[in-house]
């Protein structure tokens, strides 16, 4: 029957409104052959997680540009765990200051990809670590 | 556990793992759905469908709601929706987007969501749709919503799977030609002019009464020479026997204007549905096309497993090449005379 596809929420936190990284990555994602499931703006990490669960992801995508990232991101690490849902990887994209990345990896997430990433290296990523494991 | 026995407890990941096993048809999830099958048949399915940008999302957004904070003496019931959306045909990917329309329904226990990808299938839902829908079933929602793609003329899968079907006009999208053409008008039990404020709004819903009343033609009293023929309006049709003449409502769902008529009218059909017996006849019919799907899915798989890829490729070219047509070679090739080509 059908095989398993890799399943991602893209989402973007917080209050900024700038939600055209998360499309063009949702795209990228839909023509590598994945399933993206596109929440919206301004969503709660609760909304994030209620999501994840609801939707059997392996992968969530999280877009910040408004700088709270060091404390949406934490938050919906917690929710994931709380879920039972650990093995779920993070990514985050978007304006990340460099000080921040070793404490943000340290949570777990799995990458970050600031401006000028390639997709390309995106759909490694992932594929390495949902395929892999 | 096993996750069929979670997801009867109320278990909201469970259900959400098992709906991947079944949409994957793992073996797990092939076991859970006979597994759970006898806890089905409860739940009132109902269908949301018509072309993209129509509101769909939007107006299951506000149904579920509706279901949700149900008028004063009434009781909440728990809400599942499934959202189709589809794959590309190119690379198997989806963009599921149906979400963003339903933030509203974030944070309440009652409600399960779940996006699904069409993965080739045509009809306008996926062929996990029917499997996703007796796992939430069991699962004990109430009501259970499914939007279908966009679909625009023949996406008509949904009728079958569901008791009741709402079709989603909006104004400005065809004229009375659109209206009589066969297909997915025919399948509605309730059509819905969504986007109700725009301008054109009547022209729309002129062509759909136009085209209703060809269907269903109401019997006014008439005069036949001189006398008038009342028969048909002084003995109505026993209750039972009653045809049901889908309405046809206006909503503004974004406002969520119209959403308690909606709600009303899909009491109204589950009401005639089972005093007509026409629910036991759609639940029937659900299902012997849903065994056919499992007949002709295992017959096709297990035809596969006695044919060589050799010898498939190999007819393949002759067919090609002209030398056998498509009819002979899938004759010769169920007919087990592989040898042969």
């Amino acid at each position: 029957m059908s095989e398993k596809k890799i399943r991602v929420i893209m989402a973007k936190p917080g209050l900024d409104g700038h939600d055209r990284g998360a499309k063009v990555v949702a795209r990228a994602l839909r023509d590598a052959g994945m399933e993206v499931i596109y929440t919206g703006l301004r969503q709660t990490p609760e909304m994030i997680a209620e999501a994840a669960l609801q939707e059997d992801v392996d992968v969530i995508g999280l877009s910040i540009l408004s700088g709270a990232h060091m404390s949406l991101v934490p938050r919906v690490v917690e929710l994931l765990k709380a879920n039972e849902q650990d093995h779920v990887m993070v990514f985050v994209g978007g304006i990340i200051p460099d000080d921040d990345i070793p404490r943000l990896k340290e949570l777990g997430v799995a990458g970050i990809y600031g401006p000028g990433t390639l997709t390309e290296d995106i759909i490694r990523d992932i594929r390495g670590a949902v395929l892999g494991r | 556990m096993s996750l069929a026995a979670s997801a009867l407890e109320g278990n909201r990941l469970a259900l959400s793992r098992l709906l991947s096993q079944v949409e994957n048809g793992s073996t797990e999830g092939r076991e859970a759905l006979s597994e759970l099958f006898q806890h089905t048949g409860q739940a009132h399915l109902v269908g949301v469908t018509g072309a993209s940008g129509t509101g769909k999302s939007s107006l299951v957004n506000q149904l579920a709601l509706f279901y949700r904070h149900p008028p004063a003496g009434e009781k909440p019931r728990r809400v599942a929706v499934v959202a189709v959306d589809p794959s590309s045909p190119f690379s198997g990917g989806a963009f599921l987007g149906d979400r963003v329309r339903m933030r509203d329904l974030a944070g309440d226990p009652g409600i399960f969501i779940r996006s699904m990808a069409s993965r080739g299938s045509l009809g306008g839902l996926a062929n996990a749709t029917a499997g996703f829908v007796q796992v939430l079933d069991a699962a004990g929602f109430e009501i259970i919503l499914v939007e279908t793609v966009g679909a625009g003329q023949d996406e008509v899968d949904i009728a079958r799977l569901a008791h009741t079907t709402i079709v989603v006009e909006a104004p400005g999208l065809g004229d009375d030609i659109q209206a009589i053409k066969a297909g997915i008008l025919e399948i509605a039990d309730i059509l819905v002019i969504n986007k109700a404020d725009r301008p054109g709004v009547e022209n729309t819903e002129r062509a759909l009464r136009n085209m209703l009343e060809l269907a269903h033609p109401v019997s006014h009293p008439t005069t036949h020479h001189g006398q008038t023929d009342s028969i048909a309006a002084s003995t109505p049709p026993p209750a039972d026997q009653q045809a049901w003449i889908p309405p046809i409502l206006r909503t503004v769902a974004l406002e969520g204007t119209g959403i308690q008529e909606l709600g009303k009218a899909l009491e109204a059909h589950a009401q005639h549905l089972k005093r007509s017996g026409d629910w036991q006849r759609r639940e029937r019919l659900r299902l012997e096309s849903e065994l056919e799907t499992l007949i002709q899915v295992s017959l096709v798989a297990r035809w596969r497993e006695n044919v060589s890829d050799q010898v498939y490729q190999d007819v393949l070219t002759k067919i090609v090449s002209r030398s056998l047509s498509p009819l002979e070679a899938a004759e010769a090739l169920l007919n087990g005379r592989n040898n042969r080509y």
